[in-house]
C-alpha cells in the first residue's frame, strides 16, 4: 500500500512545497518592487528633504515633496487610536475571558467578530455621514473631518484584533496559578489582575502592536473622515496621513509626483515591517 | 492577511462588473444615435470601410474621462483601429501636436498667440459648478467673490452676504481634472486653503450637501438636489449657458491639431466621429457639455 501512495505523496509534497513558495515570492517581489520604485523619487529629492520637509505640493508650478506631515499624522493617529482602543479592548477581553456568564460572553464575541468582519469603507461612510457632522456640531467647528475623527473610527476599528487576541491569551493562562492565588485569599478580581494579566501581558503586548498595525495601514475608512489636507497634525485640522496621500493622489499622478507617492509607500511598508518585527519578537518570547 | 486578500478579490470583481457595465452602456449609445442620425452616419458607412492602425493622443489629464469613454466606444465603430491616450497636460499635449509625436494633442484650454502651427478643434465644454450647502442663504457670487474665498481672503460668510459662519473650502485632490480647471478659471493656482480634499465629486457633493458653511466645486452634470448651484455673476450654471459661453466657470476640451501634417486615416475618422452628434451622449456621459448639434 505505501509503496503505491508514493508517487502521489511527492506529487503533493511539491505542490504543498509550491504554494508555500507563492506566498515568499509574493512578499519578496513586494519588497523589491517598492524599494526599486520608491528609491528614485527619494535620490532626486533628497532624503532629510523627503522625510523631514514640512511643505507637500506635489502638483505646484514649484512642487514641494516633505512628508513629515504625513508621518507625523499616522503617529499621531494611530498613538491615539491606541490610548482610546486599548483601554476598551483590554477591559472587554478580561470580562470576556474572565467575568462574563458564558451566555452573555458568546453574544458578545459574537458581536465583536461582526464588528470586525466590517468592511473599513462602511466604517469611512458611516464616519463620514454621523461622526463628522456629530463632531463640527459638538465641538463648534466650521468642519468636522478632522484628525479626531480618524482616531475614533480607527480606534473602534482595532478594537476586535485587540480583544480576541488579548482574550486568547488571557484563556491560555494556567488553571492552577489562579487556583493558587484564590486558595491564598485572594478576590476574584484581585486574582485577574494581579495573576492573570501578569501572566498573560505577553499576548495583551501583542494585541496591542497588532492594532497598531491595523491603525497605520488603514486607508479607506480615513481617507473618508480625516479631510486629507497636506497640514502638519492637530487634533481639529483636516490632516493627511501616509496611506491616503498614496491613495488620494495615485489616479492622476505622473512624473516624479507618482514616483514620490512609491517613496511614501516605501516609508509605509518600512514602518509595517518594523510593527511585524516587534510583534514577532513578542510573540517569541510568549513561547519561550 | 485574509480579509485584504478578499477585499482585493472583491474589488477586482467589482472592476470587472463595472467594465462590463461600461461596455454594455457604451454599445447601447453608440448604436442607438447612429440609427437616429441617418443623415451623417449613412454618408460616412460607405466611406468608412474598416481602417486600422494606431492614433496617438496625449494631452489633457482632465480629458481622461472624456476621452476613456470615447476610445472605449470607438473601438465598435472602427474595430481595427487602437486609439491610445497618456496624460501628460494640456500644455505637453500642444507640444506634441507640434513635434508630431501624437497625432491628435489634447488641451482642456485654448491655443495661445504663440502656440503656432497647431489648430484646435473644440471637442465638448466643461462647465464647473459652485456647490453651497442648500440651507446657504448665498445664491450668487462673482468669480472674483469665488477665488477669494478659495483662497482663504474671505473667511466669513457674512463677508459675501451670507450667514455669520466660517467659510469651509471643500475640493478634489492634487491632479484631479476639475481641480485644475477650478483653479485655472479663478486664477487661484496653488494658492487654494482646502478645508478637505477628497478623491470624488460624490463626496464632494455629500461633503457640501451634510455641512451648512461649505463650498464646493464639481462637474455640471453631476450636481443634485441634495446641494445648491450657485449663480455666477447672476449666470445660473446650465448645459446652455455653458454652450453659449454666459457662464465664466467653464473651459474648452480641444483637439489639438498639427497644420503641416496630414492626419492619417485613422486619426481622421477618430477626429471626425468624436465631434459628430454619434460621440455626444458619450460626451455627456463622462461629464463634459458635447458642443455638436
Amino acid at each position: 500500500m505505501k509503496q503505491k501512495l508514493r508517487p502521489l505523496e511527492v506529487v503533493m509534497n511539491l505542490l504543498f512545497f509550491l504554494c508555500g513558495f507563492i506566498a515568499v515570492v509574493f512578499v519578496l517581489f513586494i519588497s523589491i518592487y517598492l524599494i526599486i520604485s520608491g528609491l528614485p523619487a527619494i535620490k532626486e529629492i533628497g532624503l532629510v528633504e523627503f522625510l523631514f520637509g514640512t511643505k507637500w505640493a506635489s502638483t505646484a508650478s514649484e512642487p514641494s515633496f516633505g512628508i513629515l506631515p504625513f508621518i507625523l499624522t499616522s503617529i499621531y493617529g494611530t498613538a491615539g487610536a491606541i490610548v482610546l482602543g486599548v483601554p476598551v479592548g483590554f477591559m472587554t477581553a478580561v470580562f470576556l475571558a474572565k467575568i462574563a456568564p458564558p451566555k452573555l460572553a458568546t453574544a458578545v464575541r459574537t458581536a465583536v467578530d461582526l464588528l470586525a468582519g466590517i468592511p473599513s469603507v462602511v466604517y469611512g461612510l458611516i464616519g463620514m455621514m454621523v461622526l463628522v457632522p456629530a463632531v463640527r456640531e459638538l465641538f463648534h467647528l466650521p468642519d468636522g473631518a478632522s484628525l479626531f475623527c480618524a482616531i475614533i473610527v480607527l480606534a473602534i476599528m482595532i478594537l476586535p484584533s485587540i480583544i480576541s487576541v488579548s482574550e486568547t491569551a488571557l484563556k491560555a493562562v494556567p488553571k492552577e496559578y489562579e487556583e493558587a492565588s484564590l486558595a491564598l485569599g485572594a478576590t476574584h478580581i484581585e486574582t485577574v489582575f494581579r495573576v492573570s494579566v501578569p501572566a498573560a501581558s505577553s499576548g495583551i503586548a501583542a494585541s496591542i502592536v497588532l492594532g497598531i498595525g491595523r491603525a497605520i495601514g488603514e486607508a479607506m475608512a480615513v481617507i473618508m473622515v480625516a479631510g486629507n489636507v497636506a497640514n502638519m497634525p492637530s487634533l481639529f485640522s483636516s490632516v493627511r496621513f501616509l496611506t491616503t496621500a498614496v491613495a488620494s493622489e495615485m489616479s492622476y499622478a505622473s512624473g516624479l509626483q507618482r514616483q514620490a507617492l512609491f517613496s511614501i509607500a516605501l516609508v509605509l511598508f518600512l514602518f509595517i515591517m518594523l510593527i511585524n518585527v516587534i510583534l514577532n519578537t513578542l510573540l517569541k518570547r510568549k513561547k519561550g | 492577511m485574509k480579509k485584504r486578500t478578499l477585499a482585493l478579490m472583491l474589488s477586482a470583481a467589482l472592476c470587472v462588473g463595472m467594465l462590463a457595465g461600461c461596455g454594455g452602456g457604451n454599445t447601447g449609445s453608440a448604436n442607438t444615435p447612429s440609427g437616429n442620425t441617418p443623415a451623417t452616419t449613412e454618408s460616412e458607412t460607405p466611406a468608412t470601410t474598416q481602417l486600422s492602425g494606431t492614433v496617438v493622443t496625449n494631452g489633457s489629464t482632465s480629458m481622461e474621462s472624456v476621452m476613456g469613454s470615447l476610445i472605449e466606444a470607438f473601438k465598435e465603430v472602427q474595430p481595427g483601429v487602437q486609439v491610445q491616450y497618456t496624460g501628460s497636460g494640456s500644455g505637453a499635449g500642444i507640444t506634441s501636436a507640434q513635434d508630431g509625436t501624437a497625432d491628435i494633442g489634447l488641451a482642456s484650454r485654448d491655443l495661445k498667440d504663440d502656440e503656432t502651427g497647431v489648430k484646435q478643434i473644440t471637442v465638448a465644454k466643461d462647465g464647473i459648478a459652485i456647490i453651497v450647502n442648500p440651507q446657504n442663504p448665498v445664491a450668487d457670487l462673482t468669480v472674483e467673490q469665488i477665488a477669494q474665498l478659495a483662497t482663504g481672503e474671505v473667511t466669513n460668510w457674512s463677508e459675501v452676504g451670507g450667514n455669520d459662519a466660517e467659510v469651509v473650502f471643500i475640493g478634489r485632490e492634487a491632479g484631479s481634472g476639475t481641480r485644475d480647471g477650478f483653479e485655472t478659471i479663478t486664477g487661484t493656482t496653488d494658492n487654494c486653503k482646502y478645508q478637505n480634499e477628497l478623491t470624488s465629486t460624490g463626496e464632494v457633493i455629500a461633503n457640501v450637501a451634510s455641512n451648512p458653511n461649505a463650498i464646493g466645486y464639481a462637474s455640471l452634470s453631476a450636481v443634485d438636489d441634495t446641494v445648491k448651484a450657485i449663480t455666477v455673476g447672476g449666470v445660473a450654471p446650465t448645459e446652455e449657458t455653458v454652450l453659449d459661453g454666459t457662464y465664466a466657470i467653464q473651459r474648452n476640451f480641444n483637439f489639438i491639431l498639427s497644420e503641416s501634417t496630414e492626419l492619417s486615416d485613422a486619426a481622421q475618422a477618430f477626429v471626425e466621429w468624436a465631434t459628430s452628434a454619434d460621440a455626444a451622449d458619450l460626451i455627456a456621459g463622462a461629464g463634459a457639455v458635447p458642443v455638436a448639434e
